[in-house]
């Protein structure tokens, strides 16, 4: 028996309030945090389908590997009222990036489609959205501000959640390339493309993706994001191979008549990424579009629900001064209704430039706002009510 | 992989039970106050895990 021991022992028993208030002080703290992560992992977000969606779908349909699983997410479907091409344009492969996730939230309760057909995911990666970065502070949730009340929405992160998929190999072999990526990186569904079927959950999700992209015979592929303003490609379109012309002519046109929107060349020995596999292993012409984020740059300042709709952050604008950054900023930031708009403009202009190149196989839309529509009446103008809308109208996310 | 990740899973699992089952016997042993809430901050992450919360 040590000496500690022999301490120990003959210390007097302490009083068992004592050992119960310590208890239920740690139980509350449980209790709380608990909570509020159960709440984040659980959160509905509703989705009020415009009077274009014809039919709503879940991704197992397409590939039954992700059955009953968190990602085995929605699928909207809108049938145009006259033939055409099909677009498919996805939202929520980094949920830290909200525009993205809101710019397609913006196409399933507002598009119409009068040529060609365009199907809208939400949640690409849905386990990514009910985590945030580990150690980041980052808020789990956000709201944005309606004309009958306000619309709350989950922040998430990068890489799917770790209680979905865990854990994570030393160095991530992607396949079929072989090249070797960072470890994390096989929880990031725009590292995985174009997936396995007895993949990993990330794997299979992007597998899913492409046996839908096959299956419904997609002829343009949109993944929509968000980056740091230290970040080179950013404000720009990567563009596939096969999408060079497409992709240049909508930037061409945005560029002229919206916003600064650039063009550039999806690397073909970088492997894992939507913009090279989803054109090297379908039909689809793959393009990817990146709009300014300044919640995600390192040297932002609190990492707050504010600064994520304002994009307002004095020492991202300092960095700048300096020339550190990648896109222009000052004390307007980038907020949240701008984001979306260069979204849903840069859809809508891809939709219009492919028309004029392939008018056999046109596509036409009405009913989404453009960017300066969505700048000037807010991105919250454009969310439904769930509570007026008609009934089986009303999905959740 | 899958095979080896999910195996990996629940042995992990199974050893969080463990560390929060001995955390909270440890708990109950302790005389000194400091060393009860040592022990009631170092189980909180152990139970968020086990209850699959974060």
């Amino acid at each position: 028996m040590t000496v500690d021991q022999i301490d120990s022992s003959t210390e007097a028993r302490p009083p068992p309030v004592r050992k119960l208030l310590i208890s239920g002080l740690g139980l509350l703290l449980f209790a709380t945090s608990g909570m509020s992560f159960y709440r984040h992992r659980h959160l509905g977000e509703s989705v009020v389908l415009s009077g274009g969606v014809t039919q709503v779908k879940q991704l197992s349909e397409y590939f039954r590997g992700i059955r009953g699983t968190v990602n085995d997410c929605n699928v909207y479907i809108l049938d145009g009222e006259e033939p055409g091409a099909t677009m498919f344009v996805i939202g929520g492969t980094h949920p830290e990036e909200p525009a993205a996730r809101l710019a397609a939230w913006l196409l399933a309760e507002n598009a119409v489609m009068e040529q060609g057909r365009l199907i809208v995911v939400l949640s690409a990666n849905r386990s990514a959205t009910t985590v945030t970065r580990v150690g980041g502070a980052y808020p789990t949730d956000f709201t944005i501000p309606t004309d009958w009340g306000e619309q709350t929405f989950r922040m998430g992160d990068r890489w799917s959640n770790p209680l979905d998929q865990w854990p994570d190999p030393e160095v991530y072999i992607h396949d079929p390339s072989g090249q070797y990526l960072a470890y994390v990186d096989i929880r990031n569904l725009n590292r995985t493309w174009p997936g396995r079927p007895n993949g990993t959950l990330t794997e299979r999700t992007t597998y899913a993706l492409m046996e839908l992209i096959r299956q419904e015979g997609v002829d343009i592929f949109i993944d929509l994001h968000e980056a740091e303003l230290q970040y080179p490609v950013i404000s720009t379109i990567v563009a596939h191979d096969s999408g060079e012309e497409l992709a240049t002519f909508v930037s061409m046109m945005l560029s002229d008549e919206e916003f600064n929107m650039g063009m550039e060349y999806s690397p073909p020995n970088l492997h894992g990424l939507s913009h090279r596999e989803v054109g090297d292993h379908s039909d689809a012409i793959s393009l990817l579009f990146e709009a300014p984020e300044p919640f995600l740059d390192a040297t932002r300042g609190r990492t707050t629900r504010e600064q994520l709709l304002t994009g307002q952050d004095e020492f991202v604008v300092k960095a700048g001064e300096h020339g550190l950054l990648f896109e222009r900023i000052d004390e307007h930031g980038w907020p949240i209704d701008v984001r979306v708009g260069r979204h849903t403009s840069a859809v809508l202009q891809t939709m219009e430039s492919w028309t004029i190149l392939n008018p056999d196989r046109p596509l036409s839309c009405r009913g989404v706002p453009r960017y300066a529509q969505v700048s000037e009446s807010g991105l919250g103008h454009w969310l439904h009510d769930p509570a007026t809308a008609p009934p089986g109208r009303v999905v959740i996310e | 992989m899958v095979i080896l990740q999910t195996l990996i899973t629940v042995i992990y699992y199974c050893l969080i039970a463990y560390v929060a089952a001995i955390l909270i016997w440890n708990l109950r042993k302790a005389r000194k106050w400091q060393e009860e809430v040592l022990y009631v901050v170092v189980l909180l992450p152990f139970l968020l895990r086990l209850f699959r919360l974060k």
